[in-house]
């Protein structure tokens, strides 16, 4: 309860100091929108259906990339944390690699695939491929072999192993790994779609800003930030959690 | 070449050496002994389930030296037997399971099953680890039925046997918990379970009951003797506690500390069923003790690397 009150008070405070500076017109109202005017962005948004085709589309080409990315980035990540040689060799290029922002693949994109859907997923899924696999690599060691042994000793080997086994012996120490994947794709989705105007949530922001329409853009920028948490905060939490009361792993058991 | 000859003692009971050939009626050359120890039983077939011969594993230390951890270890295990392996921590008795378990490889020698040579794990012979090593994210039944899934099994026989193998060890109103929510004991029967249901003919336990309290060994113990006589399986059972090995055994062996080699055999003729409390499972363990402590404080010596010898009660309850 108290940590609810402290949260309105909060938000409440920010959206009382927004309506002050707004109203003080320091700054006109295409630069600075009052609450109120993101509030009207929002709703006529949704109602032109704008807004929900936009998420529709943002949403599908974001899903499909991160499920090539959890993929690809799985078997990479296991290859990777089974073998001593492309740990040293592979794993060390994809560190490396990782300090590359994910819209550097942009114009390699543009290149290999044309201005089209391909260009923006091939940067989702370089913006998330990398994260995945690391998780997955850590959460290979990480993972106790008593689990690897067993599932051998049962007679599992091969495939059978990794699918029965490692995988869900390795799940607990990935989650984290998942999450800060989508995080990336998510991010490197909405750079992409603001380069390149085909629908989708960051077309529609840059289409604000041509606008100077400044209400709309903070209107979609509520949008990209409420769906980030929703996914976040819904899918990957009660996931987390779930995993945890199956392992054991919370104290209220 | 070292024998295990070497390190017998003098005095009675005349140890088994593992070479000497057997006879037409399973006993070995020289083990008419007196005591609680007597000879072996029968044999019913000249090829031994399981064959240990001349087993060799060393491995490098991070230091770079070579480590001989297993040193010629020869034996020989009858279908249907039970067999426990003593010996001080570290002297290798669990991983010569992982090696019959096919799951690590031994450096010389052979681990025959049936007279074939094991290449790897087969779910003829299935370890039971010291950890367990129960699936968290399957319920038990699922942890049960595991191994024959992965056989490819029909699920409704799957789940036939898995009803089974639960009754068998009383556990069938906990199908659908997680290993997470049972008690150390019934993890253990899980496992139990989980092996039994893959049928193998060889069960190797690693010290299983180790971290238990003393009433629920007591339990699991009758459990396991029965469910031995049950099923009719070859049991290898490692164990440090001699009074366990004793009270389980057909059969112990001794192994020495580092390297590990088997030190003696003796062959435990005591009516079944036994207790731990026995006086003549307590007399038994007297002779295999005093032989083990020996071997345990070697192993502190070197563990603590000074010459002080400190003599230390093996074996008691805790």
């Amino acid at each position: 309860m108290k940590r609810a009150a402290r949260l309105i008070v909060f938000y409440a405070g920010l959206f009382g100091l927004w309506t002050l500076l707004a109203q003080l017109k320091i700054w006109p109202p295409y630069l600075f929108p009052t609450p109120w005017g993101v509030g009207e962005a929002l709703y006529a948004g949704f109602q032109d259906h704008s807004f929900l085709i936009a998420i529709a589309v943002s949403m599908r080409r974001v899903l499909i990339g991160y499920a090539i990315s959890v993929v690809l980035g799985m078997i990479l990540g296991l290859g990777v944390g089974s073998s001593k040689f492309l740990e040293e060799t592979v794993g060390g290029l994809l560190v490396s690699l990782q300090s590359l922002p994910s819209i550097c693949w942009w114009p390699l994109a543009l290149l290999w695939f044309g201005l089209s859907q391909n260009a923006i997923l091939f940067v989702v899924i370089m913006g998330s491929l990398l994260s995945v696999t690391l998780a997955m690599e850590d959460g290979r060691k990480q993972m106790p072999k008593i689990y690897g042994m067993a599932g051998r000793n049962l007679g599992a080997s091969g495939l059978q192993l990794f699918w029965y086994v490692l995988l869900p012996a390795s799940l607990p120490f990935i989650v984290s790994g998942l999450k800060q994947g989508w995080a990336f794709a998510w991010r490197s989705l909405i750079t992409a779609e603001m380069l390149y105007l085909s629908l989708g949530l960051g077309q529609v922001l840059m289409m604000g800003r041509d606008l100077n329409d400044m209400s709309a853009v903070i209107a979609v920028m509520i949008l990209i930030i409420a769906i980030g948490y929703v996914v976040d905060g819904v899918v990957f939490k009660s996931m987390e959690s779930r995993l945890q009361r199956r392992w054991g792993l919370t104290s209220s058991t | 070449m070292s024998t295990n000859a070497q390190n017998f003692p003098a005095q009675l009971p005349i140890p088994i050496d593992p070479r000497t050939p057997v006879r037409a009626d399973g006993s070995r050359g020289k083990t008419g002994l007196a005591t609680a120890l007597h000879p072996m039983r029968g044999v019913t077939s000249d090829v031994p389930k399981v064959g240990l011969t001349d087993i060799c594993l060393s491995y490098r230390t991070e230091t770079g030296e070579r480590m001989l951890a297993l040193d010629h270890i020869n034996l020989q295990v009858k279908a249907g037997e039970f067999l426990c392996i003593v010996g001080p921590s570290g002297c290798g008795k669990s991983t010569l399971l992982h090696l019959i378990a096919g799951l690590h490889h031994q450096t010389s020698g052979e681990v025959l099953i049936d007279g074939h040579q094991v290449e790897g794990p087969g779910t003829d012979r299935i370890l039971i680890f010291q950890e367990l090593g129960l699936f968290p994210w399957l319920t038990v039944g699922d942890n049960v039925q595991f191994g024959m899934k992965m056989k490819g099994i029909s699920k409704a026989e799957r789940e036939e046997k898995t009803r089974y193998y639960l009754r068998l060890v009383h556990l069938s109103q906990f199908k659908d918990s997680y290993t997470h929510q049972l008690s150390g004991g019934m993890r253990q029967r899980v496992a139990l379970a989980r092996a039994l249901a893959t049928e193998p003919d060889v069960l190797l336990m690693d010290e299983p009951f180790a971290a238990l309290d003393a009433q629920t060994r007591d339990l699991l113990h009758d459990e396991l003797e029965r469910i031995w006589a049950e099923t009719g399986r070859t049991i290898i059972f490692v164990t440090h506690n001699v009074r366990e090995a004793i009270r389980l055994g057909d059969r112990v062996a001794l192994m020495t500390f580092r390297p590990g080699r088997v030190k003696r055999e003796f062959p435990v003729d005591l009516p079944r069923p036994r207790t731990l409390e026995d006086p003549t499972v307590a007399r038994a363990a007297g002779e295999i003790l005093g032989e083990l402590r020996e071997e345990i404080n070697r192993s502190l010596e070197v563990e603590y690397n000074v010459g002080a010898k400190p003599n230390v009660e093996v074996g008691a309850e805790r």
